[in-house]
């Protein structure tokens, strides 16, 4: 084999075991991690629950977030959800907004979720669960206080939030004394 | 000839049968192995969380209403992501997951060959040396020069 064709080759194997190891590397370093408090919350844009219509976090800014992961088969999302929606009423003119983020669920079951359950907060469809990676999420239901920077404050509640829970990181969300 | 010709086309009608067959009217066995669970990502077969279960009713569902088997994938696709899937469509960019592996070994077939069929040619060309004077294969000129050295030192 003359020596230009070899070493081509050999140039050609190293170049093909470089971008495989690159390609691992970048796989490990998107490996979905559990954002910290105080760094800005990951942004998406995701479809209203039943509607083409949009929602961008973004948009969201100059407002506290309760960012609630759920999805209708989940048990103690059912209890939670009048939890969520009775402090939605009372502090949605205070600058706060209920923001739920149904996932790995059929539409139809979140629909009738949403339904049997009375929710009025927004609540936004992710079809293929692209947000839970970036906030962490390993189970349901799981829930993230934003501030009105778009900063992740207070607690990540990982289960079922309490009555405190959700006092308590709202007041921090809004940069009023706990 | 004829012969040949049947019996090849009675092998493929015999691969294709079953595979047409199971499309039109798929089994929830068969779709539990195709299928992941979302939230635990194993096969439908193997899980017991309450997705897998809706799953379950969800695919019972539509097999009763007449869906074929591409059908009931692509509704789950839709609620789900292609995530849901066991093995990546054949089409798009996810078709480098069939493809790879497969230029993959033929191009390793490709290299093993080549190396086989050097080494035989390598082989053939030592056999065919010129046989030395007691009627063998020659040796390496300076290993000859030195066992004749020592040879004659023994003999001496």
């Amino acid at each position: 084999m003359p020596g230009r064709v070899r070493i081509a080759l050999q140039a050609a194997a190293v170049s093909v075991v470089a971008l495989l190891l690159a390609l691992l590397g970048w796989q490990v370093f998107q490996k979905d991690q559990t954002p910290d408090v105080g760094r800005a919350a990951p942004l998406f844009t995701l479809p209203h629950l039943g509607s083409e219509e949009e929602l961008d976090l973004a948009s969201l800014r100059g407002k506290a977030v309760v960012l609630n992961f759920w999805a209708s088969w989940c048990g103690p999302c059912k209890d939670e959800a009048p939890m969520l929606e009775s402090a939605w009423n009372r502090y949605k003119d205070k600058g706060v907004v209920v923001l739920g983020v149904d996932a790995q669920d059929f539409d139809v079951d979140a629909q009738r979720f949403v339904e049997r359950a009375g929710i009025t907060y927004p609540i936004v469809r992710d079809k293929h669960g692209s947000t839970l990676g970036h906030y962490g999420v390993t189970g349901f239901p799981e829930t993230w206080f934003i501030d009105r920077q778009g900063r992740l404050v207070g607690e990540h509640v990982a289960g079922p939030l309490t009555e405190d829970d959700l006092e308590r990181n709202i007041k921090i969300a809004l940069g009023e004394p706990a | 000839m004829t012969g040949r010709l049947l019996a090849v086309l009675v092998v493929a009608l015999a691969a294709v049968t079953p595979a047409a067959a199971s499309e039109q009217n798929p089994t929830l066995p068969e779709l539990e192995r195709e299928l992941i669970c979302p939230t635990c990502h194993e096969t439908l077969a193997a899980s017991t969380s309450p997705i897998a279960e809706r799953m379950r009713v969800f695919i019972r569902a539509r097999i009763a209403a007449g869906d074929t088997k591409s059908e009931i994938k692509a509704k789950l696709v839709d609620q789900f992501g292609e995530s849901v899937l066991a093995a990546p469509p054949k089409s798009g960019f996810n078709l480098l997951a069939w493809v790879l592996p497969l230029a993959g070994i033929a191009i390793a077939a490709g290299v093993v060959g080549l190396l086989a069929y050097r080494w035989s040619r390598g082989r053939k060309g030592e056999e065919a040396g010129e046989p030395s004077t007691n009627g063998r294969f020659s040796l390496d000129p300076e290993l000859e020069r030195r066992v004749d050295e020592e040879l004659a030192r023994y003999d001496a």
